[in-house]
């Protein structure tokens, strides 16, 4: 890109040559030819005066003769120079503007620009490839949170709404082609405050070469990537990509925790679901019976090897099974639209129905169809666009799949609350009675809303008062931090969930736990609970009213009265 | 022979001796520095450094360096000049003729140094 700088400069010669050279023979002329002064004086024009003159002149303002009127001699000379040096003007006025607006020239300096941009930032940011539907939901889920992110996409449109969004944050955005190692470079890939590099673009191969490069150029940083096929998963896997996301499994392992423990998934989903979002209610997917899957693309292969592994009967639908290859279970062949496909299917006597195919409008026509000749199936739909979201919450399914949504989630989850990610692996080993029991008691903490998660680190900037008392020697439980610090009787409106000490991992832990230093905790709770508990982690007054029970003198004077008192 | 390096020679050597032909005299005598001269240097001046825009190397980027302060300087010379006729109308004294003549030969003094390099990237083309 250096190149087009000297490239327009080189063009410009010409045009400033040709004016260099115009002006300086009429100047030139003018000083040259004699003229008289008001008095009829022999004058000759000096230098200052006709490069003022030429000046006004060449750009076809035109003052008048000055500063006496000019003899014939000299009008014959601007007669001429008026002509020449006016048509070179436009022209290389003209060129030099066309010169400044070159489309490479401008991407140039839009690409400096944002260079330096990128320089400027003093706080740890992600570098997000492919602001698509997902991409556009994580920004929007990191900059709520205070984060910074950078942007890059092939398409300039994107970029542009990039813009539009009322976001919280200022976030950088690029248009450019992340396989390009340069652009990755220049959006910030080997800044030292680039903590991670998230891919999501719609290609497989662009999430590949982003990792690659992102693992190469900059190996300590966390690499993460959306994968649809199994093939490109184990092969980003190969050289170390710390997280791979396939919407599909994702999904599929989902539902089979849906089969399993309802509890549990139901957990997963309230803790991981956005702050406004409202609480849904249980599902209960049938755990024996037929289950009709149509679609054996990549979604229905990767529900068909969970459903398998619980046991169920399984049908498949599949259009073309010699494109997709063949399951091991008997498939019928059809799109599953047409009633006939549907009845073959056994679909009177199913449970279940997963329309899974990769284009929409097909799968509501699989769900309305499969509904008249059973009213009672479930109904998992796989949503592929986003703009179809009114008729697919007009169908009423009691399980949608949409990908970009499920990979943004978990990414969300990933960068956002550490802590809670490894919780969500460590509720996987927990039975369902444990998350129900869990359940009720998160149920009675919130009324509509999903609850707030949020993570407390005890060290000494984000919770000066406790390390101070910790300093001092005095012990701090756990119900003291989840006290409230306005009315020392009651507790905060939050669950600990887990606490890292040292490596170790604790679920659930006890109120009695003393705290240490770097200990960290992961709460859940209403919004409230985590604004004042903030002011006992920072604030000594608070905290020590919560110790001790009485609010201590806080000024010089007061402090020293009541020493007296005492004495 | 590359015309475009015979072009950009001569615009840089005519730059020196211009201004050479302007500075030699005595310092502050207004009569051994001709106002045309001023204005030709200026002129090829303006021109050496068109010549030199867009050129990639480590040499192109210094010479255009060069060029540069030369032109600074002119300016600078024919600014006093316009400043001592034709506003305060004190004209050309000995104070003034020595200030200018002083510019140009700083000019002078950077077109030496264009001339040098010139010279030297020529005799390590043809080593």
């Amino acid at each position: 890109m250096q190149n087009i700088f000297f490239l327009i400069f080189r063009r410009m010669r010409a045009p400033l040559l040709a004016l260099i050279l115009t002006y300086a023979i009429a100047v030139l002329g003018l000083v040259l030819i004699p003229g008289q002064d008001a008095e009829g004086n022999p004058w000759r024009m000096d230098f200052f005066h006709a490069f003022y003159f030429v000046s006004f002149m060449a750009s076809t303002i035109g003052f008048g003769e000055i500063p006496f009127e000019f003899t014939n001699a000299q009008r014959l000379w601007v007669t001429f120079s008026i002509f020449f040096t006016v048509v070179v003007w436009l022209y290389s006025i003209g060129t030099l503007l066309t010169l400044f607006q070159d489309p490479t020239f401008q991407r140039a300096l839009t690409e400096r620009r944002f260079t330096a941009q990128i320089r400027r930032i003093r706080d740890r940011f992600y570098l997000i490839c492919g602001y698509g539907e997902t991409g556009s939901a994580l920004i929007q889920a990191l900059t709520d949170r205070d984060q910074h992110a950078v942007a890059i996409d092939i398409r300039q449109d994107r970029v542009n709404l990039l813009k539009l969004e009322n976001l919280r944050q200022y976030v950088p955005a690029l248009c450019a082609d992340a396989r390009m190692p340069i652009h990755l470079m220049e959006a910030g890939l080997k800044h030292a405050l680039c903590s991670g590099v998230v891919a999501l673009t719609d290609s497989n191969d662009a999430n590949l070469k982003v990792a690659i490069t992102a693992k190469l150029l900059h190996p300590d940083i966390k690499v993460i990537c959306r994968a649809d096929s199994h093939d490109i998963e184990a092969n980003m896997a190969s050289f170390g990509t710390d997280y791979i996301i396939d919407p599909f499994d994702t999904f599929a392992v989902h539902l089979a925790t849906a089969i399993q423990a309802p509890c549990l998934n139901l957990l997963q989903e309230w803790l991981t679901g956005r702050e406004d979002s409202e609480l849904r209610d249980p599902i209960y997917p049938p755990s024996e019976g037929l289950w009709v899957i149509c679609g054996y693309g990549r979604f229905g292969k990767a529900v068909y090897d969970q459903l398998r592994k619980e046991g169920l009967e399984l049908v498949i639908v599949e259009a073309d099974p010699e494109k997709t290859g063949l399951p091991k279970e008997h498939c019928i062949r059809g799109r599953g639209t047409e009633a006939e496909t549907l009845q073959e299917a056994d679909i009177q006597r199913a449970v279940g129905l997963i329309a899974g195919t990769d284009h929409d409008a097909n799968n509501l026509s699989i769900i309305m169809t499969a509904r008249k000749l059973n009213p009672d199936l479930f109904v998992i739909m796989r949503q592929n666009r986003q703009d179809n979201d009114a008729i697919i919450e007009a169908l009423h399914a009691d399980m949608v799949m949409h990908p970009s949504a499920i990979v943004a989630n978990r990414i969300r989850v990933l960068l956002g609350t550490p802590m809670l990610h490894e919780f969500l692996q460590l509720l996987l080993y927990q039975d369902d009675r444990w998350a129900c029991e869990l359940v009720s008691r998160i149920l009675a903490l919130v009324t509509s809303h999903a609850p707030d998660i949020w993570e407390v680190a005890f060290s000494e900037e984000t919770s000066h008062a406790i390390c101070q008392s910790v300093l001092e020697g005095k012990a701090v439980s756990l119900r003291d931090v989840v006290t409230d610090p306005r009315n020392r009787s009651k507790l905060l409106q939050c669950i600990p969930l887990m606490m890292l000490r040292n490596n170790e991992r604790v679920l659930l832990p006890e109120m009695d736990e003393i705290l240490h230093r770097d200990d960290r905790i992961l709460f859940c709770g209403s919004h409230s609970a985590g604004n004042r508990m903030e002011w006992t982690l920072q604030n000594e007054h608070a905290l020590s009213y919560i110790l001790t029970g009485e609010a201590r003198p806080q000024g010089l004077l007061w402090r020293w009265l009541k020493r007296r008192e005492r004495t | 022979m590359n015309p475009e390096k015979v072009l950009f020679g001569f615009f840089i050597v005519l730059a020196l001796t211009l201004n050479f032909g302007f500075f030699v005299g005595e310092l502050d005598n207004p009569d051994h520095h001709h106002v045309y001269e001023l204005f030709a240097v200026i002129v090829v001046n303006l021109i050496a450094t068109v010549l030199k825009f867009g050129d990639r190397t480590q040499m192109g980027a210094v010479l255009l360096a060069t060029s540069l302060v030369a032109l600074l300087q002119l300016f600078a010379a024919a600014l006093v000049w316009a400043v001592a006729e034709q506003i305060t109308t004190i004209g050309l004294t000995p104070v003034v003729t020595a200030s200018i003549v002083s510019l140009s030969g700083g000019a002078m003094l950077a077109n030496v140094v264009s001339v040098v390099l010139l010279v030297i990237e020529t005799v390590m083309l043809r080593r």
